[in-house]
């Protein structure tokens, strides 16, 4: 039910400046309306947490934490483990963001996420099953907005996956027919790896990875991951405003673009174990 | 609800016996709730919903209220008997995250700037839901508004297509969003042919999601044109008291 005001007076005089600059392929902070501010990610920061991830876009900060424990699997999927993944916009990353539970952005945010894994086929579930029917592992993946500026959803995701590529599961043996704890730790495979990259539109132009100055005034913004494949895996449009379908084609071709770019970067900073298969 | 062999038949028909271009039996009927301003009924096979419409009126709390245009909420909830497994009372994240996308459909288009200080509340439930729920919520939603004469650009039309068996179809129900390839809600705004709401859930080749979008765009023609013949329908019948 909560209502996110929109625009601001100044964000009217704002929209015209950012749209001016974009007429002549520039943007407030000199990025090509196509470049992605500067990333950078960090790994196995925590000890606590079984996996973690701080990644950074342009001045956004995004930390990610991966807790694992032993639960029962659903029902309709007894040789499968799960993962479930929550999001909260701190208040201390930006004035806009208020204690107390989750609102709907931090909802839509974590579903966003939790989509993109799922959908992306990242995880083999059926690794994180221990005894058929009765214990699986689940995976809690946690993610804080640290510092907000503008376009918290790229960040979060390759945060996310930053942690479950570099986390260490504890690993469990039968003795006597019951679940023991060992020493021992394993890293998770990962089938593939789907990025997605934040799209911002003015009039007929478009930019992407919007920081806040610029996500303020668009006119109207979506998200779009893909794999390596080129396969879209996430598509949500996250604000009021009309896209139009002429525009869909070119938006699509520089996602896939982008999201090549987030891939090589995450490879060259994340040693991941990927499954044969990707 | 058990997989079914498979989803598209040897001569190429769906779970319930359509064409992987048809849409459900729709029915729309407008004003069908008395104490609401506004008020729909739509039906796309097995889901069912009800939208209505309060206000233009007060904004509660007052301190919410927006001195250059009314605020629109937006709850979309489905009721607890409406799935197989009985839903637990109150608001699911899922609930969570498609009111918020319908409410920015349904801004897209609502003049709220003739309203300054209002808030126009728009209310979705979910009776029944097979498949395409927040696709029928929202097109009931947008006749409510029109119902409750809040002046608008357009109505929203709404549906979805998805990825069965490797194959694209319209208007997904339930077996299909479950045990299929992709599920994308798309809603436009027919006259400007502009998308409102774009999801998707499942994974789809950059042609896929092109052929997907002109299938929904074809669906969304159709039901545009049941929901203007749903309102003028009401407003035809529509007779002054008696001096």
């Amino acid at each position: 039910m909560a209502f996110v005001p929109k625009k601001d007076l100044t964000a009217k005089i704002m929209r015209n400046k950012v749209y001016n600059l974009l007429l002549q392929d520039k943007r407030i902070d000199g990025r090509h309306p196509k470049e992605l501010r500067p990333i950078s990610i960090q790994t196995s920061l925590l000890s606590k947490a079984e996996g973690s991830a701080l990644v950074s876009m342009g001045s956004t900060k995004i930390l990610t934490g991966i807790k694992v424990e032993l639960g029962t699997p659903f029902p309709d999927r007894p040789d499968e483990g799960t993962f479930t993944v929550n999001a909260e916009l701190l208040p201390l990353a930006s004035t806009s963001f208020e204690p107390g539970p989750p609102d709907e952005r931090g909802v839509e945010l974590a579903r966003v996420v939790d989509r993109s894994i799922r959908e992306g086929g990242v995880l083999d579930l059926k690794k994180l099953c221990l005894v058929e029917g009765e214990k699986v592992y689940i995976i809690f993946i946690d993610i804080y907005v640290l510092d907000y500026d503008g376009n918290y959803f790229d960040p979060s995701l390759i945060s996310a996956l930053a942690a479950l590529a570099t986390a260490k599961i504890p690993r469990y043996e039968i003795v006597d027919d019951k679940l023991q704890k060992t020493e021992e730790f394993f890293s998770l495979e990962l089938n593939s790896l789907p990025f997605t990259v934040m799209v911002g539109v003015l009039g007929e132009r478009f930019l992407v990875d919007p920081q806040m100055e610029e996500e303020k005034v668009l006119d109207v913004s979506m998200i779009i991951g893909t794999d390596e494949k080129g396969n879209i895996t996430c598509i949500q449009k996250n604000s009021p405003g009309q896209v139009s379908i002429s525009l869909m084609d070119e938006i699509l071709e520089t996602v896939i673009e982008k999201t090549g770019e987030i891939r090589r970067k995450f490879l060259q900073e994340v040693p991941v174990k990927l499954a044969s298969t990707a | 609800m058990l997989k079914p062999e498979r989803l598209i038949d040897e001569s190429g028909m769906r779970v319930d016996g359509r064409r992987p271009d048809e849409l459900r039996p729709i029915k729309m009927e407008v004003g069908i709730l008395d104490k609401s301003d506004g008020s729909a009924y739509v039906e796309f096979g097995g889901t069912k919903v009800v939208a209505a419409v309060f206000g233009p009126r007060e904004a509660h709390p007052r301190h919410l209220a927006l001195p250059d245009r009314a605020i629109l909420n937006c709850r979309y909830h489905m009721t607890s008997f409406s799935v197989e497994e009985r839903k637990p009372l109150g608001m699911t994240r899922r609930e969570v995250e498609l009111s918020k996308v319908i409410r920015e459909a349904l801004e897209t288009v609502t003049f709220l700037e003739e309203f300054p200080r209002a808030s126009i509340d728009v209310y979705i439930e979910v009776v029944q839901a097979d498949g395409g729920t927040r696709t029928t919520g929202l097109t009931a939603a947008s006749l409510a508004l029109a119902d409750a004469g809040i002046p608008m650009a357009d109505l929203v039309a709404a549906v979805a297509v998805g990825k069965v068996d490797g194959q694209l179809i319209l208007d997904l129900c339930d077996v299909e969003d479950k045990y299929g390839e992709a599920d994308m809600p798309v809603a436009m705004a027919p006259r400007f042919n502009s998308i409102v709401l774009l999801q998707l859930n499942g994974r789809m080749t950059v042609d896929e999601f092109k052929r997907g979008l002109a299938l929904a765009q074809k669906g969304i023609a159709e039901i545009y044109r049941l929901q203007r013949e749903a309102l003028k329908k009401k407003f035809s019948e529509f007779t002054p008291a008696e001096e």
